[in-house]
Formats: structure tokens, C-alpha cells, sequence
């Protein structure tokens, strides 16, 4: 009991110091990605030249709009220690139901986009209901309303593929568009990283899912409602993927019920890569989105430097495990490093 | 013990009655469905998922998930076809492919084991991976110009029966898994250090050893089930089996295998396995699209694992108020 005299004095000092500890960690994936990330750029644009032009980066951007979308999703619900794997076929139905909304009912855009976040946010919402309520691993309910919703699209859709002659141009224009030479649909993207960044970073809701992942119980004791921000959070990452479904009906235009097929394993990868740990806790959607480009940079890389294609994938995956290994080295240091400061202060 | 055993046998119950009950639907809808050639076209139908299954239900009971089982059937074949453009005798093929299926294995042992990496997150990055090297080795090209002896035995059947040949593998690899999981002390320890798994290292299980060579032995078997996926199509392909592993871990969660580890019976998970098959047959029979089985199937894996949680809530609340009633009496 003697420390409690001493307790007082010191803790504020070491608490701030143990805070930028972290927060220099967390902060150092974002910078080590962009840091890569431009390596990278420099490294292919020496070997050739023509991968720095203004087209060539715009694609980039364009390719990636979609997949960083899911990941700063997917953040919400990995920062919670859980695994959103349906995003790929909420995408899909998403997509389809944007292409009959305006092929049959003629619906204004606004409405679209409203209707299609709604619609995947409803199929979040179950995932949801069944992970908090029931308690069930998210990897599994995830994995079986991935094949139940893609099911339900494949049985909607009939074989039929929707066409972009039968959607209105002014949202076929919102694929190409562009606001003083930046494309528009990676511009949604960076909005809604931002305005779920600032949730994520600064909102008190935000901070409650981070404690949820890193400690389910000690959040639960100490009077989070886990099972209402666990359910928030699988309606959020649905919400988004249901939009990434009506930007990817802008960008692509022809639409059928394979839209978005596998690209939940993308999400994934993204989202690893970029700092988020997969036991939760940790992890921003920066992170993950620099995750998406870094990977979708890499794409485009092989594609400029004539690489065998076929490459990616396997690229892809190595680089998520040893984003994997990297992390858990953090993790280790991290951990080491919080005992040895909460050793001194005793 | 005996308690989750009941819970266990309830839920196996279940899918076993679920499987006659697929019977019947195939039986009263076609009269196709009870002849020697469907029931071929049954087991034809889930045999990779079956044999796959077999070891994936051990590393689920150890706590541990192998999601790259599919990537490895596609490595499987598409080195199968590589080295078969490339002169190799298919005696030669065929040991090779299972021991580079091992390895695979092996990879994904050693970084859950060592590095003590998750094994979700770690196979589904090998998943990417071995598939990727799959698409390198043979491109999206398809090499089907095999001896019609292996060709032959892969979609062939067994002795007269209507028994496909690749099913009698399965068969034996069943027994041997199931003595292995419920009859040796290996198998014990694979439920000890699924149930807890320090309380088992402290017991003296060699956790670490155990789950690298169960690792081992799925990358093993996963590669046998690409030969014989190969052999069964008689096309070598980079894509062969995209999609699989989802299959099979429906499959191992409907057999009362528990996600969490430490709980679950390879009979259960053979009865699963034949549900699915029935289930398929039945529904292709009868002209329902491929879309439904999709719905059907999640549907059947959400039951899985909802089911016994929801009974599990559905018990403690009765235990509450029962305990709240006799409580009140007590006080008056």
C-alpha cells in the first residue's frame, strides 16, 4: 500500500509518455505503407517511365475505389475482433438491386444510393443480430450468409445481366467523372474513410469497438454495450458495402449476379496489410485503405512492367502473411514494452 | 463430459434426421434417385469435399481453421499438368504432388507453431498464395491429355458396385481418421488442446508438435484430393476447386464439430458429408436451380452453428427461471 503515496505523482508523466509509445507504433504502419508505397512508385517508374502518367495513376485510382471502400468497412468490424467475409456477395446483390432500380422503376439517383446503402445494411444487420445475439464466431455466420446472399442474388438475377444502356448516364458519368483532374468515385471513397476515421479515432462509440477487440470481457465490465456496438458494426461495414455495390454499378456498368465474387479475401488482405490486426484492437482504416493501394499500386505494376499477371495473387498473399508475421512482432514488442513501463512504476 | 456428449449426440441427431429426410425428399420426387447410378453420381459429387474434410475435422477440433485447402488442390493439379507437359511418368507425378502438398502443409504448420500467428489469418493468406503460384506454374491454360488408366480409375467405380473408385479412398481414410481422433491418445490430446489448449501443454500435450503435423497431414491429403479431382475431371486446371474450402468447412461445422474447438465426432461429419451429397442430387434432380443449393447450404451451415447456441440460451434461461421458482418456494 505504500505506493499509493508515490502513485499520485508519477503516473501522469509515464502516462503520456506510454501513450505516444503506442501511439508512434500505430502511427509507424501508416507511415512505413506510404513509405513502401512510394519506394514502389519510384522503383516502377524508373524501370518504365510511362507508369507515372496522369491515366495511368487515375485507373489506379479507380481500380482500387472499390476494394479500399470494403476496407475501410471490414476496419470497423476486425477493430471488434470479429471478420466480415459477406461483403463480397452484399456487394453483389447490392450492385444488381442498383441496376433493377433504375432498368425497372426508373428511381431517382439519390434514391438509389440511399436504397442501395439500406440494402446492405440490412443484410449487416443480420450478420450482426446473429453475431452479438447469438454469440457465434463471426467467421462462420459470415462464411454462411456469404453463400446464402449470393444464392438469393443468383436466384434473383435468373441469368440476367442488366446493361449500362439500361442505366441513366449521369450515374454511368459518375465512373468517369472528374473534379479538377481527381477521378469522383475514389473522392467518395477518401469521405467515407474520413468521416469513419474521425468515428473510429475520436467518438466515444469509436473507442468502445477498440476496447471491445482488444478485451471483449474487460469492455463488457466496464459497461460498453458490446452486443449493441457489435451489431453497429456489422450494420456499418454492410451499409458501406452496399455502397461500394452502387459504385461499382457506376463504374462498370454491366451488372450480374457474379459482381463482386471473391473480392472479400481483397478486403481482407487490405486490411491486414495495412495495420489492422486481425484479433482486434488496433488498427485504423488509413491503414487499410493505404493497404488497397498498396496492393492494387502492385497490380498495376506488374501490369506496366509486363510481369506475368499471374504473379499477383501470389504476391498478394505472401504479402499478407508477412504483414501478419510483422504484426505480431509489434504485438510481442508492444506487450514487452508495456510491462517493462508498468514494472517501473511500482 | 456426458453433458456435452448429449449435446453433441442432439445435434448429430439432427443431421441425421435432416439426412433421411433429404432421402425422402429425392425418393418421392424422382424415381431416379434411388438407382445404383445416382447414388454414383452422389458420392462422385462430394468425394474431394469428403476426403478433404477428414483432417480438417481434426484441426477444427484442435482449435486451429485450414482455409487454404482448396489453393492446394489447385497447386496439386496445376503441377500435376506442368510436370506431366514436361515428360515426368505419372508413378512419379503422383508421390511428388502429396509430398509438395505436405509442404504446403508444413508452411502453414510452421507459422501458426513458431511465429504463433493466427491460423485464420495465416491460411487465408496461403490460401492467395498457393492458389497465385498455382496461376504461375500453368497459367489459365488446361493440360487434359492424361493416360486413360488414371483418367479411367478417377471416374470409375469399385469392383462391380456402383461405387466410385475415389470413394473407397475415402472410406479407408475415414476409418483410419476415426481411429485416429477416437480411439488413440493423439486423439485425445487433439480434443484436450482444443478444449484448453494451456491446460494441455500443461498436462504434459505436445501442443506445438501436434498441431504442425496435423497441418501437415491436411496439406498431405488435400494434395491426394487434387489427384484425385485431376483424375475425376481429367483436366488439369490452375482453377480447379476455387471456392472448395468453404465447402468443406460447411461440412465440419454441420457434423457437430465445434468452431471453438474441443468438441465434435467424425461420424458426425460423414453424415454431414453424405447430407450434402443427398441434398446436391436431390435438388439438381428435381431442376432447382444451382442458386437454391448456394442458399440452402449457407442455410445449413447457419443452422449448424445457431442451433446449439440458441438451445444452449434457450437451457440456461429455463435453468434461471426454474431456479428463481424453487428459489421462491424456499423463501415462503
Amino acid at each position: 500500500m505504500s505506493t499509493t503515496a508515490s502513485a499520485p505523482a508519477t503516473p501522469p508523466a509515464q502516462h503520456d509518455e506510454g501513450r505516444s509509445f503506442i501511439d508512434t507504433v500505430v502511427r509507424a504502419r501508416e507511415v512505413s505503407l506510404i513509405g513502401v508505397l512510394a519506394l514502389l512508385v519510384l522503383g516502377v517508374s524508373i524501370a518504365e517511365p510511362r507508369f507515372l502518367n496522369a491515366q495511368n495513376l487515375r485507373d489506379i485510382l479507380l481500380n482500387v475505389t472499390i476494394v479500399a471502400l470494403l476496407a475501410v468497412g471490414q476496419t470497423i468490424v476486425v477493430v471488434t475482433r470479429n471478420i466480415d467475409l459477406s461483403v463480397g456477395s452484399i456487394l453483389g446483390i447490392t450492385a444488381f438491386a442498383t441496376g433493377v432500380m433504375f432498368a425497372d422503376h426508373n428511381l431517382p439517383i439519390g434514391v438509389v444510393f440511399v436504397g442501395g446503402i439500406l440494402f446492405g445494411a440490412f443484410f449487416g444487420a443480420i450478420n450482426g443480430a446473429m453475431v452479438a445475439f447469438a454469440k457465434v464466431p463471426s467467421l462462420v455466420i459470415t462464411l454462411g450468409t456469404l453463400y446464402v446472399i449470393r444464392g438469393i442474388d443468383y436466384a434473383w438475377a435468373h441469368g440476367r445481366q442488366i446493361n449500362a444502356a439500361d442505366m441513366p448516364d449521369s450515374f454511368l458519368d459518375l465512373g468517369t467523372a472528374q473534379v479538377a483532374g481527381f477521378p469522383v468515385l475514389p473522392l467518395i471513397t477518401v469521405a467515407v474513410m474520413i468521416l469513419v476515421g474521425t468515428v473510429l479515432g475520436r467518438a466515444r462509440m469509436g473507442r468502445e469497438l477498440y476496447a471491445i477487440g482488444s478485451n471483449p470481457d474487460a469492455a463488457n465490465l466496464a459497461g460498453i454495450r458490446v452486443t449493441r456496438r457489435v451489431l453497429g458494426a456489422f450494420v456499418a461495414s454492410g451499409a458501406i458495402a452496399g455502397l461500394a455495390g452502387v459504385l461499382y454499378a457506376a463504374r462498370f456498368g454491366t451488372l450480374d449476379a457474379a459482381a463482386g465474387n471473391g473480392i472479400e479475401l481483397a478486403a481482407v488482405s487490405a486490411v491486414v496489410v495495412g495495420g489492422v490486426a486481425i484479433f482486434g484492437g488496433s488498427g485504423t482504416v488509413y491503414g487499410a485503405a493505404l493497404g488497397a493501394l498498396l496492393l492494387a499500386t502492385i497490380r498495376s505494376s506488374l501490369v506496366n512492367l509486363q510481369v506475368n499477371p499471374f504473379w499477383e495473387q501470389a504476391i498478394n498473399g505472401t504479402l499478407l502473411l508477412a504483414a501478419i508475421a510483422l504484426d505480431r512482432l509489434l504485438a510481442l514488442r508492444m506487450a514487452r514494452e508495456l510491462r517493462r513501463r508498468a514494472s517501473h512504476r511500482v | 463430459m456426458s453433458d456435452l456428449k448429449t449435446r453433441l449426440a442432439r445435434w448429430e441427431t439432427v443431421t441425421v434426421f435432416l439426412l433421411i429426410g433429404a432421402i425422402i425428399y429425392g425418393t418421392s420426387t424422382s424415381e431416379d434417385f434411388f438407382t445404383g447410378g445416382n447414388l454414383n453420381s452422389i458420392l462422385s459429387d462430394i468425394v474431394e469435399i469428403a476426403i478433404i474434410a477428414l483432417p480438417l475435422t481434426l484441426i477444427i477440433v484442435a482449435a486451429e481453421i485450414d482455409l487454404s485447402v482448396a489453393s492446394v488442390v489447385g497447386l496439386t493439379s496445376a503441377l500435376i499438368g506442368y510436370l506431366w507437359n514436361h515428360g515426368w511418368a505419372m508413378e512419379m507425378i503422383i508421390p511428388a504432388v502429396i509430398v509438395a502438398g505436405a509442404v504446403a502443409g508444413a508452411i502453414n504448420g510452421v507459422l501458426v507453431t513458431r511465429l504463433g500467428l493466427p491460423s485464420l489469418a495465416v491460411t487465408i493468406g496461403t490460401l492467395g498464395l498457393y492458389r497465385g503460384l498455382a496461376y504461375v506454374i500453368l497459367g489459365d491454360t488446361a493440360v487434359a491429355d492424361f493416360p486413360s488408366q488414371f483418367t479411367d480409375w478417377g471416374f470409375g467405380t469399385f469392383a462391380g458396385t456402383q461405387i466410385p473408385n475415389p470413394f473407397i479412398v475415402f472410406v479407408v481414410l475415414a476409418v483410419v481418421f476415426g481411429i485416429v481422433l477416437h480411439r488413440t491418445g493423439i486423439g485425445r490430446s487433439i480434443f484436450a488442446m482444443g478444449a484448453n489448449e494451456e491446460a494441455a501443454h500443461f498436462s504434459g500435450v505436445r501442443v506445438k508438435r501436434i498441431k504442425f503435423w496435423l497441418f501437415v497431414v491436411t496439406g498431405a491429403v488435400a494434395a491426394l484430393a487434387g489427384v484425385i479431382y485431376t483424375f475425376r475431371f481429367a483436366s488439369a486446371r490452375a482453377d480447379n476447386a476455387v471456392g472448395l474450402e468453404l465447402s468443406v468447412v460447411a461440412v465440419v461445422l454441420l457434423g457437430g464439430v465445434s468452431i471453438f474447438g474441443g468438441r465434435g465426432h467424425l461420424l458426425g461429419v460423414i453424415c454431414a458429408v453424405l447430407l450434402l451429397g443427398t441434398l446436391r442430387n436431390a435438388l439438381t434432380i428435381n431442376d432447382v436451380s444451382a442458386e437454391v443449393l448456394t442458399i440452402v447450404t449457407g442455410s445449413l451451415l447457419l443452422l449448424s452453428v445457431l442451433g446449439p447456441s440458441v438451445a444452449a440460451r434457450i437451457r440456461g434461461a429455463l435453468r434461471t427461471t426454474k431456479s428463481r421458482e424453487e428459489g421462491n418456494v424456499q423463501v415462503q
